[in-house]
């Protein structure tokens, strides 16, 4: 992110005043999480009281960890993360190759059927695919939660876009040398993909780490729930609203999410820059 | 034929968890939902005769509408002051990017969270804030009035920042020739935004603008955690309302006709987005 020169910059008095406001508005965008974090890291007595005697403790969390499953929500959750990931990685590679460089007939049918998707995500037909999972067995398993997401439009369309900026000089070069088409995809074009792919991981890790209602539709049990039904579970249930019990759950749950982010924050950032243009 | 083999995994997937769903709601719409040994029946209009006579149905529609007036522009405007002022060589531009965008990577579900201790009466720190001015004590989320906005603050805060990552990016791909040459001809800074930055924003505003629209109907894990709709049906969005009449009345057949409400407000916005966005980059 470069800093270009802007002649328009503000100077002076309007500079102060806009960094004034910048500030004002960052100050009141952490200011939710702020109170969070003072509530989870302080005695209960003091969750609700800002005294700078309050003394810091872990108690908090460390009760949170033993009130609910969390090691197993978060097992879950790292396991159905990955699983999608994974196939959507395979899926949408294949699929955007063959919408990139293969001429077959239907092929702007298919491509306009895959856009679809774009629009009614899985998360908008929650009924049929209850009633699709029931049939299938899939009911209350990690499976069943990543399954519909697996084939993603927008990673087909993202990918596409990446690979049909890929020389054809490049990919003929391979074929010259006896590479099948298999070959080239892996030898030419995934390498070439790498930013892109790092963006859609990013995207979708993030997005399927946070996904709540269709994971709370489709699971019912401690083996299969992800960590943000885990999460709702946890603080639905009768814990005596005790605040600092949940804040502590919550910022626990979502730890692992924002410590990435505050490591990798640039290339959090540039990934969903280079999602969103398209 | 290669490229059919390629796509038939991907295709596969789309056909079973997409495609086919939305046709077979249309279908189950006109189905009665099964009870125990009796099969579905064909009802016809049946589900949506019942749908045009419930006054919750068109309560979560019009909550929804408001919802989408009252959060998309905000976000959408509060986004694009955030970008030009990290776009700035401002003072702690790396801190305030930082501050701005964090929203976005928490789920929603633990967003929700927070808010409902923020707003919690008396111990919240809003409560504590117009405590300390003297008002009186106010269930945010628990009277009529102000629990729908009090979800929409919530979603600003949690979208803004996300679209400010697309004009930022859509920012920084400006040529700086422009305003050197905007200055040359004695332009202000507040003229040259107005006639050469926001229109040339153009394509990224109605990019947000979509998501955002998607969003307003796609996204209720705050709704869940929150309010559960209530009180008194204030905060029932549609996404919501399907849900509750899916998976805790278990009226199948209802819940289909309401998901065909959904998908139709949804494929208006594919058309809008197709005829004003996107022919130029989906068929180049």
């Amino acid at each position: 992110m470069s800093a270009t020169l802007n002649v328009f910059e503000s100077r002076g008095l309007g500079r102060a005043l806009e960094t004034a406001g910048a500030w004002v508005l960052g100050f009141l965008w952490v200011l939710p999480l702020l109170y969070a974090f003072w509530t989870a890291f302080h005695p209960a007595e003091f969750s609700a009281r800002f005294a700078l005697s309050a003394p810091l403790t872990l108690e908090n969390f460390v009760s949170a960890w033993h009130a609910a499953p969390f090691a197993r929500y978060f097992l879950n959750t790292v396991l159905m993360v990955t699983m999608v990931l994974a196939a959507q990685l395979v899926l949408t590679t294949l699929a955007a190759y063959a919408f990139a460089r293969f001429e077959f007939p239907g092929r702007n049918v298919l491509f306009a059927l895959v856009l679809v998707q774009l629009m009614v995500m899985p998360d908008v037909l929650i009924v049929e695919n209850y009633r699709t999972m029931t049939v299938i067995g899939l009911k209350d398993t990690i499976l069943g939660i990543g399954l519909p997401y697996m084939a993603s439009a927008f990673g087909i369309f993202l990918l596409r876009q990446t690979f049909k900026g890929v020389p054809r000089e490049l990919d003929e070069a391979a074929r010259v040398e006896g590479c099948t088409p298999l070959q080239v995809l892996w030898k030419v074009y995934v390498p070439l993909a790498r930013p892109t792919y790092l963006a859609y991981a990013l995207v979708s890790v993030s997005y399927h780490w946070n996904n709540f209602l269709w994971p709370l539709i489709i699971t019912n049990s401690v083996e299969a729930r992800p960590v943000t039904v885990g999460l709702q579970v946890f603080s639905a249930t009768d814990q005596g609203i005790d605040w600092s019990i949940i804040t502590a759950g919550t910022l626990l749950t979502t730890a692992p999410l924002l410590i990435a982010f505050l490591l990798f924050q640039r290339q959090f950032v540039q990934s969903f820059m280079r999602a969103g243009i398209r | 034929m290669y490229g059919w083999l390629l796509l038939l995994p991907a295709m596969a997937l789309l056909a079973l968890f997409t495609h086919y769903p939305a046709i077979a709601n249309l279908w189950h719409s006109f189905l009665a939902t099964p009870k125990g040994e009796r099969p579905a029946g064909f009802v016809g209009l049946e589900n949506y005769e019942q749908l045009v006579e419930d006054p919750i149905f068109w309560q979560a529609l019009s909550n929804n509408l408001w919802y989408a007036v009252g959060t998309i522009p905000v976000s959408i405007a509060i986004a694009l002051l955030m970008a030009v002022w990290v776009n700035d060589r401002i003072p702690g531009r790396g801190l305030l990017r930082l501050a701005y965008f964090t929203p976005t990577v928490l789920p929603m579900i633990a967003v929700a969270n927070i808010w409902l201790f923020f707003y919690t009466p008396e111990y919240g720190l809003l409560e504590q804030f117009t405590g300390a001015f003297g008002m009186p004590s106010h269930n945010w989320l628990g009277s009529k009035s102000t629990a729908l906005p009090a979800l929409m603050i919530v979603t600003i805060w949690k979208e803004a920042g996300f679209f400010m990552i697309f004009y930022l990016a859509a920012l920084q791909s400006m040529s700086p020739h422009l305003a050197d040459a905007a200055a040359m001809e004695g332009a202000s800074r507040w003229y040259f935004f107005r006639r050469v930055t926001f229109p040339l924003l153009m394509p990224t505003t109605l990019f947000v603008l979509v998501n955002a629209v998607i969003n307003a109907f796609r996204l209720v894990d705050h709704v869940v955690v929150m309010t559960r709709g209530g009180p008194d049906n204030a905060t029932e969005l549609l996404l919501y309302y399907i849900y509750e009449i899916g998976f805790r009345f278990w009226d199948s057949a209802y819940a289909a006709a309401l998901t065909m409400v959904l998908l139709a407000i949804l494929g208006l916005c594919a058309l809008a987005q197709f005829f004003f966005l996107e022919r130029r980059v989906h068929y180049q």
